[in-house]
């Protein structure tokens, strides 16, 4: 009880402090230059320029203090020792390009960026086309959807469920193996399966994506000119052309930036690996191997260099996913 | 492969037989029953709202016929899927593929429909040459003006050859020097290929100077079918009357303008603008409200029994609001429809021509 009072009361400080900041600073700036008198044109004008910084102000510091901030520390560490007070130069950059953990998660996260995005992207696409044409397709498109509302550990806990072995004389809990079992196979551990539990976890996070790819592409699917499938359909187009060389190709920006973005999220997987596996039977990832160094090898030194590692790989999508997004709109 | 000299279609003739369009209870296109002869230009003319499009697209195939029935070329389609009723159209937004070059929105038709590459290249040269594009061959719809544009989609419908074409109010997003120039040659591209047009417009220019046959529809039906002469002419009712021609003809009743006497029915008497010249002791008579000088001549609007009349008189008579004036005509330019139905009364003609002449 006393730590919900707690909370609110911080929540209520916090916005009045903002309400307060944005009310009083506005005040502040209209007693500096009164939009009245002589000066007013002038006085208007010079506070127009100031305003946006004053309201901008408390966001940018605060943005720059958590993420700018630590990247520049994050170099910094990299060139340190476990403790980050030793310079150790590119000791640690040496020691994770012959790690053979490091070339595990490189090899495992590769693998999440060709088959997650390319996958979701393609199970979004097929649904919205599909979902566009039938009468309950708005009650399909919500159950494709659902899992977006699902946290990634959350979602990874149902999956647990769906992968659960028992030993083979006693009754099946897991679906999947229930279902092997039901056809006469044996019970699998496939989470800990070498290589192809990769792809057991995989799905989950398709099962997730799917339903992001399906809602953006199918507002886009709806965004084409009518007549151009019309004209497509006087022209002798089967439904099958009209949807690879008329709509996929109008919708191509979107299907780019849908596509980048579930790869940007796929670069930093981390709470899937670590909730299901914790990275074992050859399933590490990056972040999942970051965090390990940084809150189990405790080394502040080789968890700054991965997380490096892992920027330098998100930046030139991010970068080309912000520039086709505006191209876009 | 010798190249084609030309391009040129027969065309085939479309009978509409007792055509409905309902959403619901509402009809939009009601009980349409007409000819639109091979190879003729035939304009669907009418204001928006009155089915002209509609029916368009059940030619097309784009929507469904409630009941009746469609043929081409004396064969029944009217279930027949749009991709296999051997038309082409041109859309009001061109519906060009953005992310298709001109050659490929051209050719899209023919390689979806598998036609050799050799033979697509052929007619896209042709076509091209045609309609003035060799040297916009490899851009985007995009970097193309309105007016090309324009010629990218009629490219795309007469590559097809197919013996009927579409258009659905193709020149309305162009300028009106640029219509002009679209409206001559798409006439001439028509008559050129021999195909069957059927145009959609609401703009009466377009339908009097393109149309071999205009059908003029109101309210999902037919007000007159006739020739663009016939239609100035001769209109068959009231709203054709007014639809076809500029200023639009002037309908007085005959409780404003007696000139049947006094025992004769209601009717509606029509006068174009044109057809009224000033003539002192003319049976017209009315007092000048406004006038709108327009350079070769002035248009006169006068109050004639309550009714707004237009005039269009030389500019070299000088008039003034309030002026008292009078006006004849000649017998044969004046046009009667029934009060009610607003249908031509051609039988009470010779009677008024009668009184008219011996006033």
């Amino acid at each position: 009880m006393e730590q919900l009072l707690l909370a609110f009361g911080s929540m209520a400080l916090g916005v009045g402090a903002c309400v307060l900041y944005f009310w009083g600073s506005n005040r502040l700036l209209d007693l500096a230059l009164p939009p009245r008198s002589r000066n007013a044109a002038d006085n208007i004008r010079r506070a127009n320029m100031i305003r946006p910084w004053l309201f901008l102000g408390p966001a940018v510091i605060i943005l720059s203090a958590y993420l700018v901030y630590p990247v520049f520390n994050s170099i910094y560490l990299s060139f340190h020792g476990r403790s980050g007070d030793v310079y150790v130069g590119l000791d640690n950059y040496r020691w994770l390009f012959a790690d053979a953990g490091f070339r595990e998660s490189i090899f495992n996260n590769l693998l999440w960026l060709v088959v997650v995005p390319s996958a979701s992207t393609f199970f979004g696409l097929i649904a919205a086309a599909l979902t566009d044409r039938i009468s309950w397709g708005n009650i399909a498109k919500s159950l494709i959807f659902m899992p977006m509302a699902i946290s990634f550990v959350g979602a990874s806990v149902i999956w647990k469920f769906i992968y659960d072995v028992r030993a083979a004389d006693v009754e099946q809990i897991g679906l999947l193996n229930a279902i092997v079992v039901f056809f006469g196979g044996e019970p699998q551990a496939w989470i800990a399966l070498p290589f192809w539990n990769n792809f057991f976890l995989m799905i989950i996070l398709i099962w997730i994506q799917t339903g992001f790819a399906m809602v953006i592409l199918s507002a886009a699917l709806r965004g084409i000119p009518e007549e151009t499938v019309e004209a497509a359909v006087l022209d002798g187009a089967n439904p099958f052309q009209i949807f690879m060389k008329i709509k996929v190709p109008q919708i191509w920006g979107t299907i780019a930036v849908v596509w980048t973005t579930i790869t940007i999220l796929v670069l930093k997987v981390f709470d899937i690996v670590l909730a299901m596996t914790n990275g074992q039977w050859g399933t590490q990832v990056l972040a999942n191997f970051m965090f390990d160094w940084m809150f189990r090898g405790l080394d502040f030194g080789r968890s700054a260099t991965i997380a490096l590692v892992i920027m330098a790989l998100v930046v030139p999508i991010m970068i080309w996913n912000i520039r086709e997004a505006q191209k876009d709109g | 492969m010798t190249s084609r000299q030309s391009v040129a279609v027969a065309g085939e003739e479309i009978r509409l037989e007792n055509v409905v369009k309902a959403y619901g209870d509402s009809r939009a296109v009601d009980d349409i029953s007409v000819t639109l002869p091979a190879g003729a230009f035939t304009v669907l003319l009418g204001p928006s709202g009155c089915g002209k499009s509609t029916t368009l697209r059940m030619i097309a195939g784009l929507e469904e016929v409630t009941s009746g029935a469609i043929t081409i070329g004396g064969k029944d389609i009217t279930g027949l899927n749009a991709a296999r009723r051997n038309i082409s159209m041109v859309f009001q937004s061109y519906a060009l593929f953005p992310h298709l070059s001109v050659a490929e929105n051209i050719t899209f038709g023919l390689k979806v429909r598998r036609v050799a590459k050799a033979e697509r290249e052929d007619r896209l040269k042709t076509v091209a040459d045609l309609l003035g594009l060799p040297l916009l061959l490899d851009r985007k719809p995009s970097q193309l003006s309105g007016g090309q544009q324009q010629r990218v989609a009629l490219g795309r419908a007469i590559i097809a050859e197919k013996p009927v074409c579409l258009m659905d109010e193709p020149l309305s997003n162009l300028d009106a020097k640029l219509r002009h120039e679209m409206r001559v040659e798409i006439r001439a591209l028509q008559q050129q290929l021999g195909f069957t047009m059927v145009y959609v417009t609401h703009d009466q220019v377009e339908a009097i100077t393109m149309a071999d046959q205009v059908v003029l529809l109101n309210g999902g039906k037919i007000e007159q079918v006739a020739n663009p002469r016939a239609l100035y002419e001769k209109p068959a009712t009231a709203f054709a009357a007014r639809f076809i021609g500029s200023p639009p003809m002037n309908i007085i009743p005959s409780t404003s303008l007696p000139l049947l006497g006094e025992n004769a029915p209601d009717v509606l008497f029509g006068l174009r603008p044109e057809a009224l010249e000033l003539r002192s002791e003319g049976p017209v008579r009315g007092r000048v409200r406004t006038i709108e000088y327009l350079g070769a001549d002035t248009l006169v609007a006068c109050d004639v029994g309550g009714t707004d009349v237009l005039a269009r008189l030389p500019s070299g008579r000088s008039v003034a609001a309030g002026d008292a004036l009078s006006f004849g005509f000649a017998p044969d330019t004046l046009h009667i429809f029934d009060q009610t139905s607003g249908k031509r009364r051609d039988d009470l003609i010779t009677q008024i021509g009668l009184q008219v002449q011996s006033s």
